[in-house]
């Protein structure tokens, strides 16, 4: 626990989670809100203006602590992982720099806007507004996989004398295949949180009883956006981003399996434990071949096992890296299998006498979020041990003048911090929630 | 010359922050001195509110041109510094939590604590940014691998008299550029109240600016002495000063004072740069210096980024003026559920 890395990593990943739990839902629920604010300047009808309206009022909140959350995420770059900085901000420095000028300007300039400037602005500078906000966040979503899928899969650079990293050449930098496929299955995966949390609060109210039209319009958005999002995040988006793991990081898709023995015909695991010391999966229960038709689109295709990979260059949490592939997949296939459900519920016109599957849409929404957590650990867990993959090892890479006693400081600080912000957040969601979409002013105004 | 292009367009950023940012943070200063009843504190968020996180942004696109142009910098300043920038990074959270929470719930208790995390938050950040400028000028034992660590306090310490004198001084400038700010902002008792402690604080700033050239003068020697030879110091000098005298002859003014308080801030920026130049972080042993040379990224980095950058400033503008026109006149306080 002394070592340095440990606690740079640690802070890293506990900062880079907390912030992601708002922007996965900002980005998704933006989408949903330019729809519902389009639909209520085309038809007219009060009713898309009413959720748009309710959607907002959540949305400007996740927004606001997805900013705050966000500052640190630049600055540890510099604070943290100095070496980093200083060897790759030749290249990546393009893209962070790109985002501030062209994401957050626009998030910002119009975030107020939404938030309070219906009223001022009439429906359609309005509806303007909403899409600024869509196009900032999906851009700061661009900017942030370019800059990720370099250090998953470098592109586009040269190597100088001293081992910096410089730019070669910007579009082959820009349009890494890595950054497309893995750009569409962050975004897919986004539209699932957003819309199992607008289907869990239209399932709330209907539950309760309150607020029918809108719990009925909430469901009916949330699970028709919830079962389109739900296929494209497996297919073709998850299914490209797995082959390219497979033909890039062969060392981080046995991990991701818990597969040590090479071989044709590899089987999927549905479950069991990895056992490292022992190099084999416990109680494992798979299906033969299913994994070389999933990575290399043949069923008699060599898949490669840790055992013929060094173990330099495993990554360094292996279990982490099983369960987290295996959780994010797992979830993803339910969330599919739940939005099918709802989807024939809804069409035969049994969904409301349902309660039990109402009960479940309304507990669903924090598992879309533990499954994109747990697909971003499996992205950054696979990585390891590079920063910059096959070129630059993450120990090279962090600040050489910052020490544990520092991390360690700042890390429980972020910690008290964020679980102040978090109940101060809680508790206004909750609030708004309860309320329901006439919102609490014009209820205590009446 | 793709260098000092580059080192231009990140002093702008830096400066656009400081400028457009600065008075948000002042304003936080002011806040609960100014504006006593929850009306009046409303008065005052809605005059900052549809600009702050806006403003905030050039401080992001500060760094990220930074990071594309002078990695090293970026680097050695933001590790150098540890401590002092996370203690940054938390009070802008703080700072921007409170503007975006506090008129969510009518409770007095609730707004009150926010009121105060405002202020708390608004203070740190001109304190400690100023003392980094401090130690920027006086200079960090660099070491050669571009590297430093320095103690928080100490003699020789992020902390120490002097750098702590040009940590106030930059509070106190951006508390009265906010006064500026509030004074073309806001109308009745707030503007009154700010009226009175405009004038004096700027006084103040110009007090402090004095002692911080002295100081500077036996801190770093070879900083001030390059004074006379440096023309784009003699240009931040001459803003500094038509500044100040616009300040002082338009002192009752509505706006005047406020493009006054802007020339002040910018020119102040500029002399610094301007002396500094072409060291972009001084060691202490010169050689080790971080420089435009040695800083910057290489390769295609600096060339590709140009291409977008005047689209990208082009278009921010865009959008500040958008929400400028939307935001005229004096701010009104928001009622419940409808502002801040």
């Amino acid at each position: 626990m002394a070592d340095p890395l440990t606690w740079h990593r640690l802070q890293f990943a506990f900062t880079i989670v907390y912030h992601y739990l708002f922007p996965q839902l900002t980005m998704g629920l933006a989408l949903i809100i330019v729809v519902l604010k389009g639909l209520a300047l085309k038809t007219k009808d009060e009713r898309y203006a009413t959720a748009a309206r309710f959607w907002v009022r959540i949305f400007g909140l996740n927004f606001a602590v997805g900013v705050v959350t966000g500052i640190p995420m630049e600055f540890q770059f510099g604070t943290n992982w100095a070496r980093f900085t200083q060897l790759t901000g030749g290249v990546i420095g393009q893209t962070l720099a790109l985002e501030g000028m062209f994401a957050f300007m626009l998030e910002s300039s119009f975030l107020a806007m939404l938030v309070w400037g219906e009223k001022k602005l009439g429906p359609k500078k309005h509806f303007f507004a909403s899409v600024a906000l869509f196009c900032g966040s999906w851009l700061s979503g661009v900017f942030i996989i370019t800059t990720n899928a370099f250090m998953q899969h470098p592109v586009g650079f040269a190597r100088t004398a001293d081992g910096s990293f410089v730019l070669a050449d910007f579009w082959t930098y820009v349009l890494n295949p890595w950054a497309l496929a893995q750009y569409a299955h962050n975004q897919m995966a986004s539209l699932v949180t957003a819309s199992f949390v607008v289907t869990a609060v239209g399932a709330f109210w209907l539950l309760r009883g309150t607020h029918l039209e809108q719990a009925r319009l909430n469901v009916k958005v949330g699970s028709i956006a919830g079962l389109i999002a739900s296929a494209l995040v497996a297919f073709p988006t998850g299914d490209l981003q797995a082959k390219l793991v497979a033909n890039h990081q062969p060392a981080a898709l046995a991990a991701m399996e818990g597969r040590f023995e090479s071989g044709t015909r590899a089987e999927i695991h549905l479950i069991g434990q990895p056992n490292v010391a022992a190099r084999r999966l416990d109680n494992p229960i798979g299906v033969p071949a299913v994994l070389s038709f999933l990575a290399f689109g043949r069923f008699n295709a060599e898949v490669v096992g840790l055992n013929d990979i060094p173990e330099s260059e495993w990554p360094t949490s292996i279990e982490l890296l099983y369960y987290s592939f295996h959780v994010m997949v797992g979830l993803g296939t339910m969330f599919l299998g739940l939005m099918a459900l709802t989807a024939l519920f809804q069409w035969r016109g049994w969904l409301e006498k349902s309660r039990w599957l109402l009960w479940c849409l309304m507990l669903a929404f924090p598992f879309p979020y533990i499954a994109n957590t747990a697909g971003w650990m499996t992205a950054e867990l696979g990585r390891q041990p590079y920063l910059v993959y096959g070129l630059l090892r993450t120990i090279d890479g962090a600040s050489p003048t910052v020490h544990t006693g520092d991390t360690a400081f700042t890390l429980i600080g972020f910690t008290g911090l964020y679980f102040v912000l978090g109940l101060a957040f809680l508790f206004l969601i909750g609030r708004e929630v309860t309320h329901g979409p006439a919102g609490h002013a014009e209820v205590t105004h009446a | 010359m793709l260098e000092l292009t580059w080192f231009w367009l990140v002093a702008v950023l830096v400066t656009l922050w400081a400028v457009l940012d600065g008075f948000d943070l002042g304003v936080g200063v002011l806040h609960r001195f100014v504006a006593h009843t929850d009306t009046e504190r409303r008065q005052v968020l809605a005059a900052i509110g549809p600009v702050w996180d806006g403003n905030e942004v050039w401080l992001l696109a500060a760094g990220g041109s930074m990071f594309l142009a002078f990695p090293r910098l970026l680097a050695a300043g933001f590790s150098g510094f540890y401590l002092p920038v996370i203690f940054v990074v938390w009070a802008l959270i703080l700072r921007g939590t409170s503007i975006e929470l506090r008129s969510h719930l009518a409770s007095p208790l609730w707004r009150s604590f926010f009121d105060t995390t405002f202020m708390v938050g608004s203070t740190a950040v001109p304190v400690l940014l100023g003392a980094a400028l401090g130690n920027i000028v006086r200079g960090v034992p660099l070491n050669a691998a571009g590297f430093f660590e320095l103690p928080l306090f100490g003699s020789l310490g992020v902390l120490e008299p002097y750098t702590v004198l040009i940590g106030v001084l930059v509070l106190v400038t951006l508390t009265a550029h906010g006064a500026n700010w509030l004074a073309w902002k806001t109308d009745g008792a707030v503007q009154a109240r700010v009226l009175r402690a405009r004038f004096p604080l700027w006084i103040g700033a110009f007090v402090f600016w004095v002692l911080a050239a002295f100081g500077t003068a036996r801190i770093a020697p070879e900083v001030m002495g390059a004074l006379p030879s440096r023309p784009m110091a003699w240009l931040g000098l001459a803003l500094v000063l038509g500044g100040a005298v616009l300040i002082i002859v338009k002192r009752r003014g509505e706006l005047a004072p406020f493009f006054g308080g802007v020339a002040f801030i910018a020119g102040s920026l500029v002399t610094v740069v301007g002396c500094l130049f072409p060291v972009l972080l001084r060691g202490l042993s010169p050689e080790h210096s971080i420089t435009l040379r040695n800083a910057s990224a290489g390769g295609a980095s600096m060339s590709a980024g140009l291409w977008w950058w005047g689209l990208g400033i082009a278009l921010a503008a865009g959008y500040f003026w958008w929400v400028m026109r939307h935001f005229q006149g004096k701010a009104v306080a928001a009622l419940d559920g409808e502002g801040y």
